[in-house]
Parts: structure tokens; C-alpha cells; sequence
């Protein structure tokens, strides 16, 4: 559905400083039909300009691509017709009537007037917005709002749909209940959902694949779990009398595997292949030297730690990186 | 191309309907102007030897000049409105023709201009004394409504351009206020009244030609003298703006 290679995006810096800024280093991307891949990394990594390059609102400085079967530079309205894509911010404008909103967008997608109406109601129901279309969006719900974007993009049936950002803003109940239409949407319509985000819960439950971008460039790939395996083990974190510190981390760092040993005031820290295994040993060793446990804790790796092993800097660290830039 | 034009000169006549208010706020204006402004030049004129009905006929085409030339260049703000939520982008995305988004909504706008323009034509009628030929009064519509089409234009682009509430308004008022005084509009510059230099200086602005040729097909005066600079110049500015407005629509990251 999507093949990038070597995508890559400079802007001109505004201002007498000028100077160039590189916001995508040459992204090579390949997304099979049918897949819900999670496009993941820290705010200014270069996950919006990759989308908007994919979906011809920016041209690439370098790179080319073919997505949904049309190549990105030579037939950019091929493209357009083929995809959806739901923007960060959404697309609505705020006097304008539910239903209005969907026949326009279908009809500038070249249907005809009956069937964009036809459509607009069949997407209002898949998404929960039935009686709603005669109201102005702007007294829709944000998550009512959100799906209504989210019908705006799916509107001509494309079989690629790009998603950028779709549950920033969103509260949990209506974030859980967006993940379950894009799940749905996938299972039962069979498209192929493209979805940016620096949420790793959400990339974590909703997509099969995760493409991880820092920096302009992608520094992994692979499956959740897959990803989660590159870390080494799981992480525990055990509480002990401060004075009892030392020797309650020599202890641990006797257990098969152990690594990353740290220990301050008391908080023994370390990773081991299988925390479940670990812990019981750790407390019968602790016991027959009668260093009494205060709490203890173990932690599966989370794609925060991937992140972080991937680049050596945690999602939010990378995060206030670009912004102090 | 056509059918998106008028899709998305649907969408914004629509937006326009629903909230008439608006249009209303657009010729508050000029139709001050009218009440507050006429009665005082028609007396003025007069003291200068000219009728009450001469006087009315001066002012009524230059007022629905001023309404195409300040409600035509503010419509970029509705634009960057646009913008702001997302729609201008979410448009882009789909395979709709870039000239056809300018189009759509130049053409919402000149019609609405237009609107205005009948509306003060036919009070300055019913109220106060105007006696200008039908003819010469639909030639002065066609006028406004190229007008029209030129400032949206301009308008869209620039807002398109500069992406922001606060220059946008600044740049048109730092424009638009000596292109208002130097086009004759509130009292003619004519050569035997106003000082040589100011008259020259009027005759390079186009909105000046844009005025004469208002007036005078409200006088009537359908010869080649009085009608062609005039009309030239409008329609060059149309084509010109739409030309400009049409890039700027086309260009990336618009």
C-alpha cells in the first residue's frame, strides 16, 4: 500500500539567521495492505511531515514513493483519490451542519450527490454520530468531533487511511472507544490504517506493526512485542532499609542475569530476563540474611524502555529535547 | 473544475445564508456613509452649483465602489479561519481542483458584494432623490462585481500568504485607506478643484478609473471617453488577481 524510499524533507529556516532545518533524513517505509501500522516517536521527530509528504500536501525535497498503488510525484491526484487522511487538528468548520460537511467532502471526491448522502449516513451509523446530522459541528463532543473527522476521511471508501494523532485531546472514555471503531475498521473493512502517534499505550494496543522515527530517521521496526524484546528483561525495583541498601544489592546482583544494577537510599534496582522468576529467589536470599523487603516491584518493558534503548533517550526526554531546540 | 466551483461556492453561499447578520455588518458602512455623509456632500455640491439629484448621483456609485473595495479585501479573514480549523487543509487532500477552491469562494463573495450593492442602490432610490438610467445601473453592477472579484482574489491570497489574524488586517488597512482618499470616492478629484500633484497621483491609482466609470454609468454616459479606461482597468485587475489568487491556491504548503 505504501512504499517510501529514501523520503526526505528540508525547510527554510524563516528570519536573517536563515539556515536549513532537515526534518526527515531519508525515510524508507513499506506498509502491505491490510495492516494497522502505528508510525510512533516524540513530538518534532518528523512524524507529520512524512504524513504530509505521503499524502501530497508537501513535496519531498528527495525520495520517492508510491502510495496506494500511484506514484507520489507523478500522479499526486491518483493518489488523493485513493486515500484518506484525518488531520492532527481535524478538518471542520465550525458553523457548518454534520450532514452538509459529508456530502461536500464526498462530492469533491467526485461522487455523486445521492450516494455522498447515501454514504455520509452509512459512516454516521458505523460511527455513532446518527442524529447528529442536522447539528453544527461545533456542538459536537471532541469525541464526537473526532469521529466525525475521521468519517470526513473515509468518505470515498479509500483502502489506505492516514491518522495523525487521532485520540490527542480526547478523554479516556472516548480515546477507548476511538480505538475500537479503527479496530473495526480494519476488521471489517479491510483498510489499511496508517496512524502516527507519541502515545505508546496507543501504539501499543492498536497496531500490529510500529515503525519508530526519531529525528527524521526510522530507528526500528517490527511488532510490539518484538520491539519490547530488544529490551533486555524486566525491571525490579526493590525497597529496603537504607542502611541495608548495599548489601540487599549484592544479593541481587548474585540472581542468573541480573544487569543494570543500581541501588540509592534504599531502592535496589536491576533487570532480569523473567522478573516473575527472579523475585521469589530474591526473597529467600533476602530473608536467610535478614534484610526485611519494604515493597517491591516488577515491571514488563514498556515501549517507553524501548524507546529509550533504541536512542538512548526516553520519549519525554526527547521530547523536551526539541523543544528547548 | 466547474462543478467544484460550485460546490465550493455553494458551501460558502450557504454559510452566508445562515448567517445573514454579516452581510448586514458589510454595508453598515457604506449605508452610514449614505445617511450621515450624503446629505452633507449633496449640500456642499450644491453651493457649488450642482442639483440635489447630481450631487446623489456622484455619491451613490462611488459608495458601492467603497463596498467592493473594503468588504471584497476583508474576506481573506473567513479564509484564515479556514485555515486555522483544518478545512483548507482537508480540502487539499482530496483530488478538488486548487483553482476551483479559489474560484468557489471568489465567486460567493463578488455575488454577495453585488447584493450589498443592489441594496444600497435601491435605498439611495426609495429615499433620497437618484435618477440613474436601468441600463447604467446593471453596467455599474457588472463593474462592482469584477471589483469584487479582484479584491477576494487579492484578499484570499494574501491572507494564504501571511497565515495571520494580525498582519493580514494591518497590511489592508495601510493599503486600503490612501487607495479610498486618493480614488475620489468620498468628494471627485477633479482636475479644476484638487491640487495638481493630488491629481496626478490619482490618475495611477486604478480604483480612481474604477470610481469615474461607476459614475459614469450612473450618468448614462455610455461613450468610449467616459467607459473605456475604466472597464480596462478592471478587467485587468480581474484577471490579474485571479491569476495571483489561482498560484497562490496551487502552491504547496498553502
Amino acid at each position: 500500500m505504501i512504499t517510501a524510499r529514501g523520503l526526505e524533507r528540508r525547510f527554510r529556516r524563516k528570519g536573517r539567521t536563515g539556515g536549513e532545518v532537515h526534518a526527515v533524513k531519508g525515510v524508507d517505509l513499506d506498509v502491505d495492505a491490510g495492516e494497522l501500522v502505528g508510525f510512533l516517536g516524540p513530538n518534532g521527530a518528523g512524524k507529520t511531515t512524512t504524513l504530509r509528504m505521503l499524502t501530497t500536501l508537501l513535496k519531498p525535497t528527495a525520495g520517492t514513493a508510491t502510495v496506494g498503488g500511484r506514484d507520489l510525484l507523478a500522479d499526486p491526484v491518483g493518489v488523493r483519490e485513493r486515500i484518506g487522511y484525518v488531520a492532527q487538528g481535524g478538518g471542520t468548520s465550525p458553523e457548518t451542519k454534520v450532514a452538509d460537511e459529508l456530502e461536500l467532502q464526498g462530492r469533491l471526491y467526485r461522487m455523486s450527490k445521492a450516494d455522498a448522502i447515501a454514504r455520509g449516513a452509512e459512516l454516521a451509523e458505523q460511527l455513532d454520530l446518527t442524529g447528529l446530522d442536522q447539528r453544527l459541528t461545533r456542538t459536537l463532543s471532541g469525541g464526537q468531533r473526532r469521529r466525525l473527522d475521521i468519517a470526513l476521511g473515509l468518505i470515498h471508501s479509500p483502502g489506505l487511511v492516514f491518522l495523525d494523532e487521532p485520540s490527542t485531546g480526547l478523554d479516556p472514555q472516548s480515546r477507548a472507544n476511538l480505538w475500537e471503531h479503527i479496530r473495526r475498521l480494519r476488521a471489517e473493512q479491510g483498510v489499511t490504517v496508517f496512524l502516527t502517534t507519541h502515545y505508546l499505550d496507543e501504539a501499543d494496543s492498536l497496531s500490529d506493526r510500529l515503525i519508530v522515527i526519531d529525528d527524521g530517521r526510522i530507528v526500528a521496526e517490527g511488532t510490539p512485542d518484538a520491539l519490547k524484546a530488544r529490551v533486555s528483561g524486566d525491571r525490579v525495583e526493590v525497597g529496603v532499609d537504607p542502611e541495608q541498601g548495599a548489601d540487599a544489592a549484592e544479593i541481587a546482583g548474585r540472581l542468573a542475569g541480573a544487569h543494570e544494577l543500581s541501588v540509592a537510599d534504599g531502592e535496589v534496582r536491576f533487570r532480569v530476563p523473567r522478573g516473575d522468576v527472579a523475585l521469589p529467589e530474591l526473597l529467600r536470599a533476602l530473608d536467610a540474611k535478614s534484610i526485611p523487603m519494604r515493597s517491591v516491584q516488577v515491571h514488563r518493558p514498556t515501549l517507553d524502555d524501548v524507546f529509550l534503548t533504541l536512542t538512548g533517550r526516553s520519549l519525554r526526554e526527547a521530547e523536551e529535547g526539541t523543544r528547548a531546540a | 473544475m466547474l462543478r467544484d466551483t460550485w460546490l465550493i461556492f455553494r458551501r460558502d453561499m450557504k454559510a452566508a445564508l445562515r448567517n445573514p447578520t454579516w452581510i448586514m455588518i458589510g454595508i453598515m458602512q457604506p449605508l452610514l456613509y449614505l445617511f450621515l455623509f450624503g446629505p452633507l456632500m449633496v449640500k456642499a455640491m450644491q453651493a457649488q452649483g450642482l442639483s440635489e439629484v447630481d450631487g446623489w448621483m456622484l455619491l451613490t456609485p462611488a459608495l458601492i465602489a467603497q463596498l467592493a473595495l473594503f468588504g471584497s479585501s476583508f474576506v481573506g479573514f473567513g479564509l484564515l479561519a479556514d485555515y486555522r480549523s483544518g478545512v483548507v487543509e482537508r480540502f487539499r487532500v482530496t483530488p478538488v481542483s486548487r483553482g476551483a477552491l479559489l474560484l468557489g469562494k471568489v465567486l460567493a463573495s463578488a455575488l454577495q458584494a453585488v447584493v450589498q450593492a443592489i441594496l444600497i442602490i435601491l435605498l439611495a432610490y426609495l429615499v433620497f432623490d437618484l435618477d440613474a438610467p436601468v441600463g447604467g445601473v446593471l453596467l455599474s453592477l457588472v463593474i462592482v462585481f469584477l471589483l469584487a472579484v479582484s479584491l477576494a482574489s487579492c484578499s484570499y491570497a494574501l491572507a494564504l500568504t501571511l497565515k495571520s489574524e494580525e498582519t493580514f488586517p494591518a497590511l489592508l488597512n495601510a493599503v486600503l485607506i490612501p487607495l479610498l482618499l486618493l480614488s475620489g470616492i468620498l468628494l471627485p478629484i477633479t482636475a479644476g478643484v484638487a491640487p495638481k500633484w493630488l491629481y496626478t497621483i490619482s490618475q495611477i491609482n486604478p480604483f480612481r478609473h474604477v470610481v469615474d466609470v461607476e459614475r459614469s454609468s450612473f450618468r448614462g454616459d455610455f461613450t468610449m471617453d467616459a467607459l473605456f479606461t475604466g472597464s480596462v482597468v478592471v478587467l485587468v485587475m480581474a484577471v490579474v488577481s485571479v491569476w495571483w489568487g489561482t498560484r497562490t491556491f496551487q502552491k504547496e504548503n498553502a
